[in-house]
């Protein structure tokens, strides 16, 4: 079993994070992980996308061509990422952000106003997390607890947003299990 | 019998290959005698240049690099970095220090390094047979500038020492000369103050000493001796250019000696 | 001991510290800036010695100062700041001095782009600096074995008294994989260094040079480097295969360092799709020495032979030289930062197969 996500967002959208906390939360279940960003001059503002493959065996790629997830934060990386994803994959869609749809009937795609609700919980910058509780929820990579701890880890330095990064992550998750798409 | 003169202990009984009335061997001289009074030899390192000095490896006796054109700088901040222990100094001509290898003294002085420069300014290229370096003189004749330095084309010849002196790092740094008996006594003083700053931790500290090229110049030993004196002393002021922070007194000797020169 | 995620870059750092390195001098520039972000913070923690120098020019210079007083010492960079290297890179060779050098490769040649590649391998395998001198290349082609190999380059550099370079792509470098990093060594069990500089206290001076004028000298310095390349070779070649084992292969894939592992992907997705067909894959570790022999034995298996490169064909040289003709020899590449995917490799391997 192998699962393949990229994440892509403007850069400052914190893709590169839910990346890392993702590849953190597979490493902890004893799974095997490559997390792999883009990088270059687009450090900021430009598009930004990070593959994270977990896997039960040695990874072969890091580097996928036709992933099984998508996880998109603007509208540019909907449409680079829609068309290559395999079918039946997974698209998680920040609709706050992204008016339209992926023209494929083929995939599995999830709208959630990621931005809003961030916002609404009292974090706007935690629209991230909202995307890959969203993404958990659809697709059990690494289990919902896992992600937490990874959260509490990550944000041991700055405690006063591990509460509020926990509530976004899941209200995330629970959207995206309840099937409550903002369509 | 009593001796009273010899080889110093930091320099190899080798006959050395320089030619006659080149300066090199005196100043090889002065910097042995310097780490002989203060007792460094055992843990001096000297780095020689690409240039005449290229051998100097041969003549000094304590332990020894030869560098690559010019970074005999970034060679001796490897060396006293890793071993502060260490006495570590450069001996580099005009094209390697001032040419090819001026980021590396800029930035080894900016940094502070604590190692000794000795920066031997003769105006010409000496190995390569003649010619055109940072510092030869406007209307000196060289092979690659056969009708004389022509400022317009080639600029003018660069006062490292003034240069390195406008950094803000602590340093010692001097000029002196080698074509007079006077002033090769000076040239020991300051020789000698610079590595007895590095012996003692304070900063880097670096000595030109300008120096002549009888045979490249085309002039006899003692032809060569009065063009130094009246053709690169007037452009190359001699003296203490920039002494560190923590010690700005003047050193009274020096200055006295330099003002008859 | 438990694995910890870490960056390519930032293992390799600490790797080196792993194995008893303390001193570092290098320039920034992108894909490996992260090596000397990292040791800059790691290296004073453990009483080490971090220097940005003003060029890689000076850096390499700073190596070969730091080696030639007998620390183990390291720089990092990437494709144009290591052709700024080789002048230095050439001294330390000739002078017989142990260095590690690492580069992270980017797209080339000029300044090229700051995206993976490996359009360096003829460098360093067989150019580099002026002379007859080599470097000892090592490619991982994985943060784990990038670690691995690191730890065990101060050894061979040090063993072998000669620079040893860990090449890696960008990819090597950006990519966070879980490592299990290797325990501290103990500084005061590194090897002696007689010859190095430390001062002629009680014994004649000890002198680094690579000067000689006299043809002679340098003549028997050259075959005194040519025996010792000789060794490397005999005793040091690495590489690893997959699913080579049974006895007829349809297409040998031969590709290193992150390449291999796309290749790998793309085996699998062709043959998952067609039982039938049987492809194979070979990873030279070392790319100096380059290990012929064990390729020559896998290529003898396949009827027909595929290089994989982020290059317009580099290693395809070793590779004509391991087969002698023997096979036909295919080549797929991109450039410029412009990866092959898995699919790309699949597309190719299938159309060989048709």
């Amino acid at each position: 079993m192998q699962t393949e996500v990229i994440m892509s967002g403007f850069g400052g959208q914190g893709l590169m994070m839910i990346g890392k906390l993702l590849a953190y939360a597979g490493l902890e279940e004893g799974k095997e992980v490559t997390w792999l960003p883009s990088y270059g001059p687009e450090m900021r503002g430009g598009t930004a996308n990070c593959t994270v493959v977990v896997g039960d065996r040695p990874i072969g790629s890091p580097l996928i061509s036709s992933p099984k997830a998508a996880v998109v934060m603007n509208q540019p990386s909907l449409e680079k990422f829609a068309p290559t994803l395999k079918k039946n994959g997974i698209l998680v869609i920040n609709s706050s952000m992204i008016p339209i749809n992926s023209d494929r009937d083929d995939l599995r795609s999830f709208r959630i106003k990621a931005n809003d609700i961030a916002a609404e919980l009292g974090n706007r910058r935690s629209a991230n997390l909202v995307m890959l509780g969203a993404y958990i929820g659809m697709e059990e990579a690494v289990t919902h607890e896992t992600i937490l701890k990874a959260i509490e880890k990550t944000f041991e330095k700055k405690p006063q947003f591990v509460e509020v990064n926990c509530k976004t992550f899941m209200e995330g998750y629970e959207l995206a299990k309840a099937g409550k798409s903002d369509d | 019998m009593k001796k009273i003169f010899g080889y110093p202990n930091s320099l190899t009984v080798n006959p050395t290959h320089y030619c006659p009335g080149c300066t090199h061997g005196t100043i090889h001289r002065l910097v042995a005698e310097s780490l002989d009074e203060l007792g460094l030899r055992e843990r001096a390192v000297g780095i020689a240049p690409v240039g005449c000095s290229v051998l100097a490896y041969n003549y000094f006796n304590c332990d020894m690099f030869e560098a690559s054109h010019g970074r005999a700088p970034a060679v001796a901040t490897g060396a006293k970095r890793c071993r502060p222990d260490l006495i570590v100094f450069t001996y580099q001509g005009d094209g390697d220090l001032a040419s090819i290898g001026m980021a590396e003294i800029v930035h080894a002085a900016n940094r502070g390094e604590k190692i000794t420069v000795i920066f031997v300014n003769n105006a010409i290229y000496g190995m390569t047979g003649g010619q055109m370096a940072p510092t030869t003189m406007p209307g000196q004749v060289t092979t690659t500038c056969p009708a004389g330095r022509n400022p317009s084309h080639e600029g003018y010849p660069i006062r490292v020492v003034e240069l390195l002196s406008t950094l803000r790092t602590p340093a010692f740094i001097a000029r002196a000369a080698a074509h007079t008996p006077l002033h090769v006594i000076e040239a020991k003083r300051v020789i000698r103050e610079a590595f007895r700053l590095q012996a003692e931790d304070v900063c880097f500290s670096m000595v030109e000493v300008l120096s002549t090229c009888p045979t490249n110049w085309g002039l006899t030993p003692s032809e060569a001796n009065k063009w130094l004196q009246e053709n690169m002393v007037p452009y190359y002021p001699l003296g203490v250019l920039k002494r560190p922070d923590v010690d700005e007194t003047p050193i009274p000797e020096v200055a006295a000696s330099l003002k008859g020169a | 001991m438990a694995k910890v995620l870490m960056k390519g870059c930032e293992a390799i750092g600490e790797a080196a510290v792993r194995a008893g390195c303390r001193n570092f001098f290098g320039y920034p520039i992108t894909p490996q800036t992260e090596v000397p972000e990292y040791l800059a913070k790691r290296l004073p923690e453990v009483g080490g010695l971090f220097v940005q120098a003003e060029s890689e020019v000076a850096a390499i210079n700073m190596l070969y100062g730091a080696a030639g007083v007998g620390k183990r010492v390291l720089t990092s960079s990437s494709s144009p700041g290591i052709s700024l290297m080789a002048e230095g890179v050439s001294y330390i060779a000739t002078c017989h001095l142990p260095v590690v050098l690492v580069n992270i490769v980017r797209a080339g040649p000029g300044l090229g782009g700051i995206l993976p590649a490996q359009s360096d391998y003829l460098q360093a395998t067989k150019g580099h600096g002026h002379g007859d001198y080599k470097l000892v290349v090592l490619a991982p082609s994985s943060v784990q074995e990038a670690v691995d190999l690191m730890y065990e380059a101060f050894d061979l550099a040090d063993h072998y008294l000669t620079p040893v370079m860990v090449m890696g792509d960008g990819m090597i470098g950006q990519m966070m994989e879980p490592v299990e990093i290797p325990p501290m060594r103990d500084l005061d069990d590194l090897p002696a260094k007689p010859w190095a500089i430390t001062g002629a206290k009680g014994r004649k001076p000890n002198i680094v040079n690579s000067l000689y004028l006299s043809e002679v000298a340098c003549n028997a310095n050259n075959w005194k480097m040519k025996e010792k390349y000789d060794e490397i070779v005999k005793r040091e070649k690495r590489s690893e295969t997959y699913g080579c084992d049974g006895e007829k292969l349809d297409v040998l894939i031969v590709a290193y360092g992150t390449m291999a592992r796309i290749c790998n992907t793309a085996m699998a997705e062709v043959v998952a799709s067609d039982k039938q067909k049987r492809i194979g894959l070979f990873r030279p570790i070392t790319l100096w020495p380059y290990p012929y022999e064990a390729l020559a034995k896998e290529a003898e298996k396949a009827k027909q032979i595929l290089v994989v490169e982020m290059s317009t064909g580099q290693m395809v040289e070793d590779v004509q030289l391991a087969v002698l003709g023997s096979r036909p020899i295919d080549f797929y590449g991109l450039t410029g930062g412009l990866v092959p995917s898995p699919d790309d490799v699949a597309d190719k391997l299938r159309k060989i197969l048709t």
